[in-house]
């Protein structure tokens, strides 16, 4: 029964990880090397870095990391911020209108992002931030989502740990930082995990708000790099790690927090 | 006691809600009056042309063939993304060795940009790609599959690629829910005799019921807003005479350029809403009717 059961794991984990093997693979195989033969070799027979050094001649891969880092630190940046101090208010202080706000924030999911996106445009070509960095980054600085799980993690709090702060006269900014937020982290990580990825990954948005070639993101720069310039399957696939392994690195430094968010905060609320 | 003075909340609240305003309540309004206009990405005059752009829809082949799409795209995600990922979950549930090491591994695909597994899939999938070379090396096919140049076999692909890498996400889902389904009731069934398969029927399932109910909505809105998979497989050109676009690269091919045309596109955008609603109903209604 054991066995069965780790059969079946190494051949999910053969669907789930084997097409990255696969591509990373290609990526290291030497320009001498027929990456077309018909019994396919796992394992190049000449190991280059030579292609990732090629995607730099090619596209200026370097400055669309950097691109995609503003982008995504921004972003990063504005919703442990807001979605912290905005989950906190509604979860924990009481005031006039609170249930429209979380009512408001509520609605926005039903709504799928891609609807809004035109008129979102609109939004940012008449702040005058089209075809900027902060552009693309504004629309997600703030993601209602992550408003709503930050309401979960403080609502779960039980209200005794206020209570003592209160009576030691701690204001409300002092009760956010020193009692609640400490007590949120994990969630905190996980809005912290959804928001990297979220900007790090989008393609859509910054397609319709980015024109010219050197302010774009790096996933916006690969698709460009597979379409215009290359036909070279090397080529493609070391753009592809490039784009792919920060983010994997990242993830797996981080999934302890991440399953452990998943599991205490998120889902039972 | 004083505990807090009366715009301590509304502080720490309003940039978010400004946000919300600005950048969702406000275009979603936004949005609808557009679509009543011929609006362009180089700005001008902007006239209302009343119901123009809805009954140009009704007209245009490129909407009928991507609202075609769109259903066939969520008629085959929906079952396979609902039942797979609760298997997925039942598997790596139990604490073994290394379990938690299965769990990010499948859920890799879910944090790789679609760019990024589309091209990865264009390689897998390509006339002497790894899938097809090693079919030929098989012995199973002599012409290579045309997985990115048929016009059904594409569409069909960009499905596989997006059940593939929303496998993890709602396995994590699932995972979370089966913690709360009752220990006792599978022991209790255990006892009486029952097997893996009529206790995962008789005791997992009704457990993650709701669940179940909230995966399926979650896909098949999900389904139904696909842009990046079936982009990046066409190359950006929408397959075979663009007859593999969804709605969403009908959307962007019109936010954009110089033949861009914000009115007809904000008229997609309330069609791609109206779309999506319907799912969301039917299941709601379906659930509410199974619960009685």
């Amino acid at each position: 029964m054991k066995t069965l059961r780790y059969l079946l794991l190494i051949l999910v984990l053969a669907i789930t990880v084997g097409p990255f093997l696969w591509e990373l693979s290609t990526s290291l195989k030497g320009a001498g090397e027929d990456i077309y033969t018909t019994t396919p070799s796992f394992v190049p027979h000449q190991p280059t870095l030579n292609n990732y050094a090629k995607v730099a001649d090619a596209i200026p891969v370097w400055r669309y990391i950097g691109n995609s880092l503003v982008v995504a630190a921004l972003t990063v940046g504005g919703n442990i911020l807001f979605a912290t101090t905005a989950g906190y208010a509604i979860a924990r202080l009481r005031f006039r209108g609170r249930g429209l706000v979380l009512g408001l924030f509520l609605s926005t999911l039903v709504l799928p992002g891609e609807v809004t996106i035109v008129s979102q445009y609109v939004t940012v070509r008449d702040f005058g931030l089209a075809d900027t960095l902060v552009g693309v980054a504004l629309p997600g600085m703030v993601a209602a989502l992550n408003v709503l799980l930050m309401y979960n993690a403080f609502r779960a709090l039980p209200r005794e740990l206020d209570e003592a702060a209160i009576v030691d006269g701690a204001t409300v900014p002092q009760r956010l930082l020193r009692v609640s937020l400490p007590a949120v982290r994990g969630t905190l990580a996980v809005v912290a995990i959804f928001a990297f990825i979220a900007a790090w990954d989008d393609f859509l948005w910054p397609l319709i708000v980015l024109t010219s070639p050197e302010k774009y993101t790096l996933t916006v720069g690969l698709q460009y790099l597979s379409g215009t310039f290359t036909q070279d399957q090397r080529l493609i696939a070391a753009g592809t790690m490039i784009a792919f392994i920060p983010i994997a690195i990242l993830f797996s430094a981080l999934q302890r927090y991440f399953f452990k968010g998943v599991e205490e905060g998120g889902v039972k609320g | 006691m004083k505990t807090q003075r009366w715009f301590t909340p509304w502080v720490l609240v309003l940039p978010a809600l400004a946000w919300l305003l600005v950048f969702s309540v406000w275009p979603s309004i936004n949005t609808l009056r557009l679509s009543f206009t011929d609006a362009k990405p180089l700005g001008g005059d902007v006239d209302f042309v009343g119901l123009r752009n809805y009954t140009d829809m009704l007209h245009d082949g490129d909407v009928r063939t991507a609202l075609l799409n769109s259903v066939i795209y969520m008629a085959i995600c929906l079952p396979l993304l609902t039942i797979l990922p609760l298997l997925l979950a039942v598997l790596v549930e139990k604490k073994l060795p290394g379990i938690a090491f299965f769990r990010t591994a499948f859920y890799v695909p879910v944090i790789a940009s679609a760019v990024v597994v589309g091209l990865i899939w264009t390689w897998l999938l390509d006339d002497r790609g790894l899938i097809n070379n090693l079919a030929r090396h098989l012995h199973l096919i002599t012409e290579p599959v045309p997985f990115l140049t048929d016009r059904w076999l594409l569409l069909i692909s960009a499905i596989s690629l997006t059940v593939w890498k929303g496998l993890g996400y709602y396995m994590i889902v699932y995972l979370a829910a089966l913690g709360n389904v009752r220990k006792d009731l599978h022991e209790a069934a255990a006892i009486d005799g029952a097997g893996a398969v009529r206790r995962f029927l008789t005791v997992t399932v009704p457990g993650v019921r709701g669940t179940m109910f909230l995966v399926s909505i979650l896909v098949s809105v999900a389904a139904l807003r696909v842009f990046s998979e079936l982009y990046i497989l066409t190359g950006g050109k929408g397959g075979p005479g663009g007859k593999d676009q969804s709605l969403v690269m009908l959307i962007q091919q019109y936010a954009g350029g110089f033949y861009g045309d914000f009115g007809y596109a904000s008229a997609l955008s309330v069609l791609l809403f109206v779309v999506t609603l319907i799912p969301m109903i039917v299941l709601a209604r379906l659930n509410l009717r199974s619960e009685r």
